[in-house]
Order: C-alpha cells, then sequence, then structure tokens
C-alpha cells in the first residue's frame, strides 16, 4: 500500500526547490556564474585556457580542466576548518569529469582550464549546484563546448522517487533507520548523457530506473534556465 | 538634428543550440554540423550569411593567430630573445633575428629591458610558445600614454569596419592609437583629458556590443563631452 | 597581464596632478554597497562591493575553552583566504604573507578597539566561553582588500545572532535572539602610498604602483575619533608631518563609512 507521502517543505516529488542562475558575477574572472537551489548557492569562476603549472601535467594532446571546490567555512552549521579536505578534493575530480564531455579541450594542448568554486551556503545537493554554475561559468568565458551540463540530486524518501534532496530529506529516517536514498547526476543539455553519478543509499533496478529518468528531464530543465540566464548577460 | 536609429538586437547563442537545420547551410567559425543540425560551440552572436552560418564569441581569452598584430609586456630575456607577455596561453617569444637593425647581442636589455611595451606581429604559433617578430613598420616599442585592456573578442568593433571606429576616435580627440589584437589598446593624446575621451569612448564601444549605429553613437558622445 | 611601465609612469604623472584615471579625487572611496544575510547557516554573514571589489565574509559561533591567561574571556579569530577565484595573481595553497596580512588587520580593527565585548562572552569561568569566528573569502580582487573586508566583517557581526543552547551543547541548527555583545563600531581605512602621494581605495592597478600602506581603525565619540591599531606595510620610510596628515584624512572618511553604516541600519 502507498503511504501518504508529503515532502518536509510540502514540494511535489518532481519539484525542485527555487532556482537562481546568474551570469558574469566576478568581472574579474572570464567567465563566472552563480547557481542555487534554494539555501545551496554556489559560485564559479573560470580562468583559462592559461599556462599550467606545474608543467609536467601539461598534455600534449589536449588541454586540462581543473576544478576545485571548496565549501566556505560557514557554509554548514558547525563551522569548517578552511583547507582542502577528502570530501572537497573527491567532489571536485568528479565535477571536473561531469563537465569534461562537453567541452572541446582537444582545442587548447599544453594549457589548463581552470574552474574554482565556492559554496557559499551548504543545504544539500552543493555539489550539482557547482556543476551548474561551473557549466554557464565555462560557457560565459569563451571555452567551446559541445553541449551545456545540468546536474541535479535525485532519490528515493521513503518509497517515493524525487528530486533535488535538502540535509533534511537525506537525513530522513523511518524508525530510526536511514529512509533516504540520494544520486546525484549531471546528464549533457544535447546528448542527454549521463555525465555525474553518485549514489549513496539503495534502490532497485526499477527505482534506479525512474529515479534516472526524472533526474535526466529536471537536468534538461535547468539546462533551459542556464541558457535564459546566459542570454541574459550584457545586454545593457 | 534628432537621430532615429532603431537598435536591432542580434540573437545571443549559446553552446549546444540548434542554429541553423538543413543540409543546405555551412557550419562557420564556433559551430558544428551534428546530422543535419548546426549547433553553437560557444556563447556569442549568431551571425547567418547567405548559406554560411557562425557564431561570433561574446568572450574568452586570446588564442593568437599568425599575422595578429599584439601589445605585450617584456618579463624576462635570454642569450638569444626576449620573453613577452602578450596575453594568450602561453608566453611570448622575440629572437633577436625578429628584430629589425643591428642588435648588440651582449647588452639586450639596452634595446628592450624588463617591463617594457611592445607592439608586434606574431609569426607563428607553437605548442608551447608564441613566436614574435618585430620586422614590420607597425612594430615598435611604446613610451608614453597608456594602456587599456578590453576582452579580444571586442576588437573588430572597436577598429570598426575597414578602420573606421577608431579613424574616429582619432580625428575626434587627436589621439594616437593602437589596438592589438589581443586585446590590450594603447592611447597617447597631447593631453591627459583627450586620452580619457578616447579611452571613455572605447569603453563605450566595449560595454554596447549589440547595438548597430554605433559609430554615429560614438560621434555624438565624443562631441557632448568635448562641448560640455 | 601585470602593470605596465607606461601605466606605472601614468599614474605617477597623474597623481602629481592630483589626478586619477578614473577620474576619482585623491581620497575618494568608489561607490559602497553592503548586503547582510547572505548565508543563512551563518552566525552573521555579509557581501561589501567597494567598486569592483566584492568580499563575503561569514561568522560562526561555538563554545570553546578559554585561554589559561584569560580564564573568563570569550575568544576571536579572523581567517582570509585569498582563493584564486578572485583573481588570476593569487594562487592556491597555504595562507601566504598577504592573506595573514589581511586576516590580521581586520584581527586588529576589532580587538583594538574593543568591538566585541569578550567579557560578556564568559558562559563559566576557566571552563567555557563563545568563540566567534570571523573568516573572510575575497570573490573579486580590484583593490583595497583590506577595507572592503573590515567593513564586511563589522556588517557581519551587527547582524550576529548567538546559537542556541540544548542544556550544555550548542544547537548550531538554530539562532537565539541574543546578539553579540557590541561596543563602538571601528572603521578601517588604508591610506596608498604612491612616490609622494598618498590615496585611499586604490584599483589594482594604483595598488600596484604602490610600495608602502597605512592601515588604521577608528572609532568615534561623538565626533571625536580615537585611533586602534595601526600598521605600516611596505618598504618606504615616511615622515611623521606625513603620518598625522594621513591619519586625518583617515579619520575623515572613516566618519563618512560610519555615518553609512548607521544610515543603511535604519
Amino acid at each position: 500500500m502507498a503511504e501518504k507521502f508529503k515532502r518536509p517543505d510540502g514540494r511535489k516529488p518532481e519539484e525542485t526547490r527555487k532556482i537562481e542562475a546568474k551570469v558574469g558575477i566576478i568581472p574579474r574572472a572570464d567567465g563566472s556564474a552563480s547557481f542555487s537551489f534554494g539555501k545551496s548557492k554556489a559560485i564559479a569562476a573560470v580562468y583559462g585556457p592559461r599556462q599550467l603549472i606545474p608543467r609536467h601535467l601539461e598534455n600534449p594532446e589536449k588541454g586540462v580542466l581543473r576544478c576545485n571546490y571548496t565549501m566556505l567555512s560557514f557554509s554548514v552549521s558547525e563551522r569548517m576548518r578552511p583547507g582542502p579536505s577528502r570530501r572537497s578534493q573527491e567532489i571536485s575530480h568528479e565535477i571536473a569529469k561531469a563537465l569534461e564531455p562537453a567541452v572541446l579541450l582537444d582545442q587548447f594542448p599544453n594549457t589548463v582550464i581552470d574552474v574554482f568554486i565556492q559554496i557559499i551556503e551548504a543545504d544539500a545537493s552543493t555539489r550539482c549546484a557547482a556543476v551548474n554554475a561551473a557549466s554557464m561559468a565555462l560557457a560565459n568565458a569563451g571555452i567551446p563546448m559541445k553541449e551545456l551540463i545540468g546536474s541535479v540530486s535525485g532519490g528515493k524518501l521513503g518509497k517515493t522517487i524525487i528530486v533535488d534532496l535538502t540535509k533534511d530529506e537525506e537525513d530522513y529516517k523511518i524508525k530510526e533507520e536511514k529512509a533516504a536514498t540520494d544520486v546525484a547526476t549531471a546528464f549533457l543539455g544535447r546528448s542527454g548523457k549521463l555525465s555525474l553519478l553518485h549514489m549513496d543509499g539503495d534502490l532497485n533496478t526499477k527505482e534506479l530506473k525512474e529515479a534516472l529518468e526524472l533526474s535526466k528531464k529536471t537536468c534538461l530543465n535547468i539546462v533551459e534556465i542556464q541558457k535564459k540566464a546566459l542570454k541574459k548577460v550584457k545586454e545593457k | 538634428m534628432t537621430k532615429e536609429k532603431t537598435d536591432k538586437k542580434r540573437t545571443i547563442v549559446v553552446p549546444g543550440e540548434v542554429i541553423a537545420s538543413g543540409k543546405e547551410f555551412l557550419p562557420g567559425d564556433g559551430t558544428r554540423r551534428e546530422g543535419k543540425d548546426i549547433i553553437a560551440l560557444k556563447f556569442g552572436l549568431l551571425e547567418k550569411s547567405d548559406k554560411l552560418v557562425k557564431v561570433i564569441p561574446l568572450s574568452g581569452a586570446y588564442i593568437p593567430r599568425t599575422g595578429n598584430t599584439v601589445i605585450g609586456q617584456v618579463t624576462d630575456l635570454t642569450f638569444n630573445g626576449w620573453f613577452i607577455d602578450v596575453g594568450a596561453p602561453h608566453l611570448g617569444f622575440l629572437p633577436v633575428a625578429e628584430c629589425a637593425g643591428y642588435i648588440n647581442k651582449k647588452d639586450l636589455a639596452e634595446h628592450y629591458a624588463i617591463g617594457d611595451t611592445l607592439v608586434c606581429k606574431v609569426r607563428a604559433t607553437r605548442t608551447k610558445s608564441v613566436e614574435l617578430t618585430m620586422k614590420d613598420q607597425t612594430c615598435k616599442k611604446l613610451n608614453g600614454g597608456f594602456l587599456m585592456s578590453v576582452n579580444p573578442t571586442r576588437v573588430p568593433r572597436v577598429i570598426g569596419r575597414a578602420g573606421s571606429m577608431v579613424s574616429t576616435i582619432k580625428n575626434e580627440t587627436g589621439c594616437s592609437i593602437i589596438v592589438g589584437q589581443n586585446g590590450m589598446i594603447w592611447i597617447k593624446g597631447r593631453d591627459i583629458q583627450s586620452e580619457m575621451l578616447a579611452r571613455d569612448a572605447i569603453t563605450l564601444i566595449v560595454e554596447k556590443p549589440f547595438i548597430d549605429g554605433l559609430t554615429d553613437q560614438v560621434k555624438d558622445f565624443l562631441n557632448k563631452r568635448k562641448n560640455g | 597581464m601585470k602593470l605596465s611601465k607606461i601605466n606605472k609612469e601614468k599614474i605617477r604623472e597623474l597623481l602629481e596632478n592630483k589626478e586619477r584615471l578614473d577620474g576619482r579625487g585623491l581620497l575618494d572611496f568608489r561607490e559602497l554597497s553592503i548586503e547582510t544575510g547572505i548565508s543563512s547557516k551563518a552566525e552573521g554573514s555579509a557581501r561589501v562591493k567597494l567598486g569592483d571589489t566584492e568580499v563575503i565574509v561569514g561568522v560562526k559561533i561555538d563554545i570553546l575553552e578559554p585561554y589559561p591567561d584569560s580564564p573568563d574571556s570569550g575568544v576571536m579569530m579572523v581567517t582570509a583566504e585569498l582563493s584564486p577565484l578572485a583573481s588570476d595573481e593569487f594562487e592556491s595553497g597555504p595562507p601566504g604573507i598577504n592573506a595573514i596580512g589581511l586576516a590580521r588587520s581586520v584581527d586588529r580593527a576589532i580587538r583594538e578597539s574593543n568591538f566585541i565585548d569578550t567579557k560578556k562572552l564568559c558562559i563559566k569561568k576557566e571552563e567555557k566561553v563563545w568563540g566567534v569566528f570571523i573568516d573572510i573569502y575575497p570573490t573579486n580582487d580590484a583593490g583595497n582588500l583590506v577595507d572592503a573586508s573590515a567593513l564586511a566583517a563589522v556588517a557581519a557581526l551587527l547582524e550576529c545572532k548567538i546559537p542556541k543552547l540544548d542544556g550544555e551543547k550548542v544547537n548550531h541548527e538554530e539562532h537565539s535572539n541574543k546578539k553579540l555583545p557590541l561596543n563602538t563600531i571601528p572603521l578601517t581605512v588604508t591610506a596608498y602610498k604612491v612616490n609622494d602621494t598618498f590615496i585611499l581605495d586604490p584599483t589594482s592597478e594604483e595598488e600596484s604602483s604602490s610600495k608602502t600602506k597605512i592601515t588604521a581603525s577608528v572609532t568615534f565619540n561623538k565626533d571625536e575619533p580615537t585611533i586602534h591599531g595601526m600598521i605600516k606595510i611596505g618598504e618606504e620610510p615616511i615622515e611623521i608631518e606625513q603620518l598625522l596628515d594621513m591619519v586625518n584624512k583617515i579619520s575623515k572618511q572613516a566618519k563618512k563609512l560610519k555615518d553609512k553604516i548607521s544610515k543603511s541600519k535604519k
């Protein structure tokens, strides 16, 4: 029997939090953007293509896309020590690989494109907000790309498939048992392929299919939001 | 005299957007064919002329091309030439052999010192460097005046059709102006006021890249500032 | 690209005539905007824009053990990170002297003016006090990060709420209605020496032309200024008269900032 389901903040299962997207927020960078899902807020700056230091990391076949994801110390309830952590390094790597399939790196051998991302406020799904901000910042930096990249977290709360989990939802419990599954995804805006996948929790194959389909649909909508934000820039 | 020019807005496109559909169209710069569609690879302005479709980028770092005139700064020197930062992903190199006239190899700094600003030309682009030459009449070491930098994608707008825009500013302000393809612009006038006037006119052009009839707007701007 | 000799020379030439590249007077600040409450997880937060320069500051508050030499005083800590997000001249890695200097200048402004009344942050003598962490993150460096950061820190502290206590423990999810115990607002202004001229609020280009700067923090009792904490950074020596003249000018600008802040609070 289906349980009577209600999300803590009253959203429908397929509904994201309020999305805000803005391009060109950091004048000094070659490209920049901000993106938020409710209280998960990311800003991203792109520099490059530029010289890669240390030089032994240069690749003569194609440019290197380097991401650096940082949570500001006050972005979470308990103050986070400044400086890189294992978690932030894993996420940085994941984000780079989520973006890379869309970027025509072979046009810039022996160089680096740097993407710096800061999370100003965190309420789960920060890596997804980061991917969205980075996608717009790359386009804003004039980097050639086959497509934009949309990202959202999907998953399951109790038995219901949902998108865009908050921290409360990630921590959702039934009878003291963890009852939430969270799947961070990114989809390429044109080809519809999956470029980021990171699941914590459990799903059966039917649920997985359902969750991925809902996430893909949501990501393609987010790409439309990115497009709109980009087209607004510099329209003076 | 009232001027009733309509501001024609052009279409802005983003990466992955389908900008033309059909085998008859040809993909130009900043685009690629995917099946029957032509998609944009860059964020920029869509331009269709006849069957050719291209995207004029609105942002991006400077990527050097052979033949470009650039303005750069001497950052270091070796026994056989100078390293020059032209704002490209890689440092530029100007070999002694690419200088016009006699150079005393024992004292290269006498010729061009660290921190000097040069107008030079891109002779060739290599995988890890940009090769520069001074063997062109436009090339020289710059003295006085000042430098401003604009996004390299805006350089064609600053120059204008057949140099019309930059000529207008030169005539109206009496300044010498050299525009590097890398977005570095050198301005030198008889006084600081005329230099600032030229700079502000260029800033106006750079900040309003979508609007047609810009040459007239710039003329208006310069006249107002000169008379006001 | 680094600042060219040509522009350095132009800036010098202009300053001799009391002019600046962007048309401002020598002591004029750029347009200032202050926005608070930008990150709700922080106990207080603010974003300050000074022209194109932009800084984010967040404050977190937690229970700590007091230092042995001040067993009944709260603790304050200031850090700054110069992330390469904000400028192509910043590098990743542990904080360098510029980041440390920035944090220390803001620390000095708050500590020496006694802005936070740390005696009132004692929960239990020798055991538990409130610790106030002020973290500074510039997001776009277009010159004069120090003054922008100090302003952002003050703005964030002004709106700070102490977290709730669940018995002995801090409840990080909720804030009480209690504000931080604060004294008179310190205003920090830096005078930058370019050749023999002093200017305020430089752009990046002007800042690179300057080899020496003086940062001072000022509080006002009615309209009477008091200097709290001051530092000269850089290689050039200065005359006493020059310094006193600058302190006057710094005070005048500090007064303007104070009026601006009290207006925005209303």
